[in-house]
């Protein structure tokens, strides 16, 4: 597993770049274990200061000092969209190996509800729960409703995986063997899938946190939990650039680019480490 | 053609249980919703002028009566159902009584018309690019295209759109960042009206396509990377076919049938990142409307919002479907 | 150059050669190859899987894809009085070349045609600039062909998906001859498909290449198509030719005993002995053994095979064969009841 890693970094320059800006984030994001400041008060500094040595990224028109505080945002941020690929991997998990290894109808009704999830465009969705709930809609429960949307593509690709193991010499063995259905499910054909749901839970990820952070800027979740999104909330809220107050969303900003861009070489690279034909493709030219 | 007709009723049926499905999930969800609707509206009415309290009472007796929030929810279901198939969604509440469809149906064009163009665009360009790039794989600007995509494409729309105005409504300001057409043109069928139109919605648009074409590229590179090494390919570089019509209708003709299949997968998620946009560069659209709804609570609105959208989108997903047997013959049996 | 020979490879040696996260890895695919093909027969290639004998053919088709390379040796092909090495020609030279003088029939006509494209339009990418005809001309030349193929000119209109294994293999040497070009390459035209449809395709085959008189190597691992078509047939091992010679020769009286071995493994109608399994697997071209690289797994084998590499040495008329004990080497079948119809 470790020489896997370390042939990856070595080698694959993609994934050693997205590696390094993801472990950044993450070490941003750790940091906040170890702030001297609560994130949830406000005027605790001088507002609008700009970055300087007492304050690492300045303070924003709140007067919160802006480095704890996108710590905080960061942290927060990460594990839901950590959350929300767990879940979802979860589902996608159990309705891709059953769909893929029991077949017959009970695929046909996963999959036509499959196909109805995909077309569903979340987004109504998500502001109509946001609509009702109002500030009752805290981080679990927007990761829960996530997760039931971010199930049908890797649901999919885990079924294909699936069919194909079932005719496979090993399958029948096992059966033969007399392991029941769901312990070969599990034990012999779960090692198959995990590296897709290692590739496929980075772009979870990606998407999740785009739209909480695309949610919050629209101000439709609990504004007083620091994430990215309302960090940029409040920034537009007081109207940070025409003031002047620029370092409010250009730092945070670049670091969401940073978290993003870093996510997605992972995925890319690692989706087509698993490809063996990619890597045939590497190996010769 | 028998098969072709088999196979677009397959299609509407899907359509049929997703818009089914949907619009009634989001009915139920807004039925969570504490606000009562008679309250908002005579809220709304009494606010602007004094009435007498008998003509309350008579006014919420009879919206009771309209809006059917004395009937068991399993009633209201259907009430809503039948309402619907007529196209009437019960009036906003912020606007009353305009009519919520109405009022839809006004920001619909905007939406409709931003999404066609730049989907269309940004799928076209992105996969022939993506074509070329994953066929010439030793191109330098080709390469150089590869690096940016990668760069670009897993941030967030509303990132872009926001880049886009810093960029245009501080630093340059050429192209107008907000509103759906000039203020001091009159709405009608001129040439001006169009154009206005037209220059209104290059920011909206280039937001929209800058995200959305790195997907397309991506995607269509490392599909076409694996077709080249099929068997018809080699075969047909072998035999001496022209490099312009083996690019073209060897390779990428055949990576296009299942960029269609990505592309009805993908229109959900391309038409959230309209509404993102549209909020951001204040675009007369269903985005717009949509928020402004949730911020006045109107209810009815939402829900009708909502419903027209899920409705759109699947519409949009079963027009494409209907396209992907001119593509792929293999799909016109059955 | 003999003026007879329509092809001749000289110490052909063809390599794969990865470099993989830090490790280097030499596949010798093809490693030292020297035969030449007549105009006008048909030598027929067989060896089982990673005999090397796809790899050849890539060569010889000049379709060669990185990580293949070509580290020594050449091939040169002899047609209309000009010598050709396909290694040295550019692009628009091996333009030129392929499919009006060389050709190829691919394996697995299930994907060979362009699923998207209906056939007429594949006649018209693949043949014809080569044949240099316009419309109704063009038209009239592919049907006439068609027909010879016993298939009806309306397979034209059809898509690939649309027509049987059988139909889509007739299509495919159609494609193939219809420029009737000097050279064929045929790799494995009937495998996957069934008894009665590999007859016909195979003596279609045979019907075009003497109408044109042109040459077709054929490869196969299917003895009993080599016996039914080739005139001369070159026995390929782990990337060496183990033996070569005329077909009946080599069925009748084969001296090296990996031909002894694959001729004999030819059901006979009548004959019910007992046939011995050839022992072990053949060897990972990556790692081949030393000396004679059939050694693990022969029978005849003395200490001597086992260090040295045996030469391919004339051992009859047209006869060669790469064993040390090549005199020793007897058909495993008590009657030489001969397989090889006329």
């Amino acid at each position: 597993m470790f020489s896997v890693l370390r042939d990856l970094i070595r080698y694959n320059i993609e994934f050693a770049i997205g590696l390094a800006m993801t472990c950044f984030i993450i070490a941003f994001a750790a940091l906040s274990f170890f702030s001297p400041v609560d994130p949830t008060l406000v005027y605790t500094a001088i507002p609008d200061r700009p970055p300087s040595w007492q304050h690492w990224f300045g303070t924003n028109s709140r007067g919160q000092e802006l480095f704890w505080l996108l710590t905080f945002a960061f942290r927060n941020t990460l594990t839901f969209g950590i959350t929300v690929a767990v879940l979802s991997r979860i589902i996608s998990i159990v309705v891709g190996l059953a769909a893929g290894y029991i077949g017959g109808w009970v695929d046909r009704v996963l999959m036509f509800f499959n196909d109805i999830f995909v077309a569903i465009p979340i987004f109504p969705i998500l502001i109509l729960f946001y609509f009702v709930l109002r500030s009752d809609l805290n981080s679990f429960t927007l990761a829960l409703i996530m997760a039931c949307f971010g199930w049908p593509f890797d649901a999919r690709l885990i079924r294909s995986v699936a069919l194909g193991l079932r005719h496979r010499e090993f399958t029948r063995q096992a059966l033969f063997a007399g392991m029941s259905p769901l312990k070969v499910m599990f034990q012999e054909h779960l090692p198959y899938v995990m590296p897709i749901i290692f590739a496929t839970a980075m772009a979870n990820m990606i998407w999740s946190i785009g739209l909480e952070v695309t949610l919050a800027v629209l101000g439709f979740t609990n504004l007083s939990i620091p994430t990215v999104g309302t960090t940029l909330y409040w920034a537009n809220n007081h109207s940070a650039m025409i003031v002047g107050v620029w370092w409010w969303i250009l730092i945070p900003v670049a670091l969401i680019i940073v978290m993003f861009v870093g996510l997605f070489l992972l995925a890319v690279s690692l989706n087509e480490y698993i490809d063996p034909r990619s890597r045939l493709r590497r190996m010769g030219a | 053609m028998k098969e072709y007709l088999l196979f677009a009723l397959q299609r509407f049926a899907l359509l049929a249980a997703v818009v089914f499905f949907g619009v009634s999930g989001a009915f139920f969800i807004s039925h969570l919703s504490p606000i009562n609707p008679v309250e908002s509206i005579l809220g709304e009415i009494s606010s602007r002028a004094t009435i007498s309290p008998v003509a309350v009472e008579e006014m919420r007796r009879s919206l009771n009566e309209m809006f059917g929030l004395n009937m068991p929810l399993w009633q209201q279901f259907l009430n809503f159902w039948g309402r619907l198939l007529v196209g009437d969604l019960g009036p906003s509440l912020l606007a009353f009584p305009t009519p919520a469809m109405y009022i839809v149906m006004l920001a619909l064009p905007w939406t409709v018309g931003l999404l066609s163009v730049s989907i269309i665009i940004t799928w076209i360009v992105g996969n022939i690019v993506g074509g070329l790039a994953g066929f010439f794989q030793n191109s330098r600007l080709l390469k150089l295209f590869g690096v940016l995509a990668i760069g670009i494409q897993p941030i967030p729309y509303y990132i872009v759109a926001f880049l886009l105005v810093v960029i245009f409504g501080f630093l340059w300001p050429v192209l107008p960042i907000s509103g759906g057409f000039a203020m001091n043109v009159r709405p009608g069928w001129s040439i001006e009206f169009v154009l206005s139109i037209l220059h209104y919605s290059i920011l909206p648009a280039a937001s929209l396509v800058i995200v959305g074409v790195g997907t397309w590229f991506l995607g269509m590179r490392a599909l076409v990377s694996n077709i080249v090494t099929e068997d018809y390919v080699t075969y047909a570089e072998l035999a001496g076919v022209r490099r312009g019509r083996l690019v073209g209708s060897y390779v990428i003709r055949n990576a296009l049938v299942p960029q269609l299949t990505a592309l009805s997968m993908a229109l959900g998620g391309i038409f959230s990142g309209t509404i993102i946009t549209e909020q951001v560069f204040a675009y007369p659209g269903l985005g717009s409307l949509l928020v402004r709804a949730v911020n006045g609570g109107d209810t009815t609105l939402v829900l009708a919002v909502s419903s027209i959208a899920i409705v759109a989108v699947a519409v949009a997903i079963f027009i494409v479907d209907l396209l992907h047997p001119f593509l792929d013959p293999r799909v016109r049996v059955g | 150059m003999n003026k007879d020979d329509a092809l001749e490879v000289t110490s052909l040696k063809a390599y794969y050669l990865m470099n993989f996260f830090g490790i280097t890895r030499e596949v010798r695919a093809v490693d030292d190859i020297t035969m030449s093909v007549r105009r006008n027969e048909i030598y027929g290639i067989a060896g089982e899987s990673s005999s090397g004998k796809t790899t050849f053919i890539k060569v010889l088709a000049a379709a060669m894809r990185p990580p293949l390379q070509i580290v020594s040796g050449k091939v040169e092909y002899r047609f209309g009085g000009r010598t050709i090495s396909p290694q040295s020609m550019r692009d628009d030279d091996l333009a030129e070349l392929h499919w009006k003088h060389l050709s190829y029939i691919m394996q697995g006509s299930m994907s060979v045609l362009n699923p998207v494209r209906r056939i007429q339009q594949s006649f018209v990418d693949f043949a014809k600039r080569p044949l240099g005809l316009g419309g109704k001309a063009f038209q009239d030349r592919i049907e006439e062909h068609l027909v010879d193929l016993q298939l009806s000119p309306k397979v034209l209109r059809a898509y690939p998906h649309e027509l049987s294994g059988g139909m889509r293999q007739r299509v495919t040497i159609g494609l193939a001859t219809v420029c009737q070009p000097e050279f064929i390459i045929a790799d494995e035209p009937t495998t996957a498909l069934d008894v009665v449809v590999q007859k016909d395709v195979l003596s279609l085959l045979r019907t075009v290449q003497r109408r044109m008189g042109s040459s077709i190597v054929l490869v196969t691992h299917d003895m009993s198509v080599h016996a039914n078509m080739a005139d001369r047939i070159g026995i390929m091992y782990a990337g060496r030719l183990v033996e070569e010679g005329p077909t009946r020769t080599l069925f009748t009286v084969p001296k090296h005993p990996y031909t002894a071995h694959l001729v004999a493994s030819l059901p006979r109608i009548g004959d019910t002995a007992r046939r011995p399994a050839l022992e072990g697997r053949p060897p990972s071209l990556a790692d081949p053994p030393s000396g004679c690289r059939f050694h693990p797994r022969c029978p005849l084998a003395i200490d001597k095979c086992k260090t040295d590499v045996p030469p391919l040495v004339t051992v009859g008329e047209g006869h060669r064969s790469a064993c040390w004990r090549a005199a020793d080497v007897k058909p495993l079948m008590a009657s030489a009841a001969n397989p090889v119809t006329a």
